[in-house]
């Protein structure tokens, strides 16, 4: 069976390493689109996100991409994996770029690292928080299908999530406060990493979510 | 004595990098003498499974015809490729930068430019996010007439100098939207005789963004002096993972020996 996907695109960065990762595990075809019809053709929805969460979300808001995710969760009802920017964006609130409305599909908020940041041994820590890190995973999920705990994935950002219903939190990421790193929810899984560049591991979650059939 | 590091887990990155001109890549000794290495796509592929964390792309093609080559590589390793890929060399406007997103690029790598426009960082980070603004350093040392340690930005593949204080450039980059500083040693760039790790230290310690060390690795050893003396959240290679000499799960085993946190 060939499974369609539609990466929605919103405008903001480059999204063809996601459509040819997608690709490169199995999909069938891969559109990167804002079109609602032919999102709502597609078997599978991505929703992305690059850059400052202020433009991503008036891009988001003036495409209508958020009517477009809502009708993917709850009236196609088809599996649904939000990345990076795009978790954020699932939220009630950024504190990015002086405080940012998201769009409180997700009850929680969007926090800054903080500066200066350090780990448990007094240590100073980089931010952006970008490399490989180790992922806990929280809970059982299809998406986690033959992936190891605390396996690492690759992530770049400078805020991280935390949602106020801990029994939604997948999976989480340690650096210096514990930062929500995937959230799930019915047909909604939403990551804070980067499947599309987190080489093998991530390619196994991408081909999990090709599989899966939204139910957790 | 190397040290124990605690990091929480993040781990220090091995990011081989690719000089290419006109499509092939080639490394050169102290930006001179130039030796052929093979296909970047293949070789972009070749790192990705050896367990490489990114993989950086510096053009060095002079001509403006070869720039089409360029961004039709950067799209095939793209395709190929599921870690990320900075691409650098003749990044010159928000344009460049949009052309090299588009075809692939996760970063993009800003370096003379950014010393004659430095609000092109401010505006691209703005513009495409701090993650994918890298802002590249070349630096040589000019020491004070008291002798104290400085270093300075050179231009033009290390010949021309600007009068700018690397450490200072680093901190005001940072300041503009960098999300990461690839700081180059123009006195060791080719040389196989170590990151100098002077000015390593002095830029990490300076900023709170990521710092890339490069220019100078010929052992393994050097990898982990960065790290651990220099300070360098990543460490960049070209010609002892070009040639064949180490493979990067070589480097990656020797690092972790070493008490390095490594993507294994």
């Amino acid at each position: 069976m060939s499974v369609s996907v539609a990466v929605i695109d919103y405008g903001m960065g480059n999204l063809h390493s996601v459509a040819s990762a997608l690709q490169h595990v199995g999909a069938g075809e891969v559109v990167v689109t804002h079109d609602a019809e032919l999102i709502r053709q597609a078997d599978r929805v991505v929703f992305p996100g690059v850059g400052a969460i202020r433009d991503c979300m008036s891009e988001i808001r003036r495409l209508k991409c958020d009517e477009l995710l809502a009708q993917a969760l709850t009236e196609q009802h088809v599996p649904v994996l939000a990345i990076c920017v795009g978790l954020q964006a699932l939220m009630d609130r950024s504190e990015e770029n002086d405080g940012v409305d998201c769009l409180g599909m997700i009850p929680g908020d969007v926090r800054f690292f903080g500066n200066p940041l350090t780990d448990a041994n007094g240590q100073r820590l980089k931010v952006p928080h970008m490399g490989w890190n180790e992922v806990r995973q929280q809970r059982d999920h299809p998406l986690w299908a033959g992936i190891p705990d605390m396996t690492r994935f690759y992530f770049v950002h400078s805020y991280y999530v935390h949602a106020k219903d801990r029994s939604l939190l997948a999976g989480s990421v340690e650096y210096g406060v514990s930062a929500d790193a995937a959230l799930a929810r019915d047909n909604l899984f939403a990551v804070q990493f980067h499947p599309e560049k987190s080489a093998s591991a991530g390619l196994t979650l991408l081909k999990n979510f090709l599989n899966w059939n939204g139910q957790c | 004595m190397t040290q124990r590091l605690s990091t929480m887990g993040l781990a220090k990155r091995i990011i081989p990098c690719l000089d290419v001109d006109n499509g092939r890549v080639v490394k050169g000794v102290n930006f001179v003498d130039i030796r052929d290495a093979g296909d970047p796509v293949e070789i972009a592929m070749r790192y990705n499974d050896q367990g490489a964390d990114e993989v950086c792309f510096l053009d060095i093609t002079a001509s403006s015809d070869g720039r089409e080559t360029t961004v039709h590589t950067v799209e095939q390793i793209a395709e190929h490729v599921f870690i990320p890929l900075t691409v650098g060399g003749g990044i010159r406007s928000v344009d460049d930068i949009r052309t090299m997103l588009n075809a692939g690029a996760d970063k993009v790598s800003i370096n003379t430019a950014a010393i004659h426009n430095p609000e092109l960082v401010r505006e691209s980070a703005l513009r495409f996010g701090s993650q994918c603004i890298v802002v590249a350093i070349d630096a040589k040392r000019v020491d004070d007439v008291d002798g104290q340690p400085r270093w300075e930005i050179f231009t033009h593949g290390g010949r021309k100098p600007t009068g700018i204080d690397a450490v200072a450039w680093a901190v005001r980059m940072a300041e503009l939207g960098a999300g990461e500083i690839l700081l180059t040693s123009m006195d060791r760039d080719g040389t196989r005789n170590g990151f100098e790790l002077g000015v390593t230290r002095a830029i990490t310690d300076a900023v709170e963004i990521p710092v890339i060390a490069s220019g100078g690795v010929g052992t393994l050893d050097h990898l982990v002096d960065g790290v651990t003396r220099g300070g360098a959240d990543a460490v960049l290679a070209a010609s002892i993972f070009h040639f064949g000499e180490f493979t990067v799960p070589q480097a990656k085993a020797y690092m972790a020996e070493h008490g390095i946190e490594v993507r294994l």
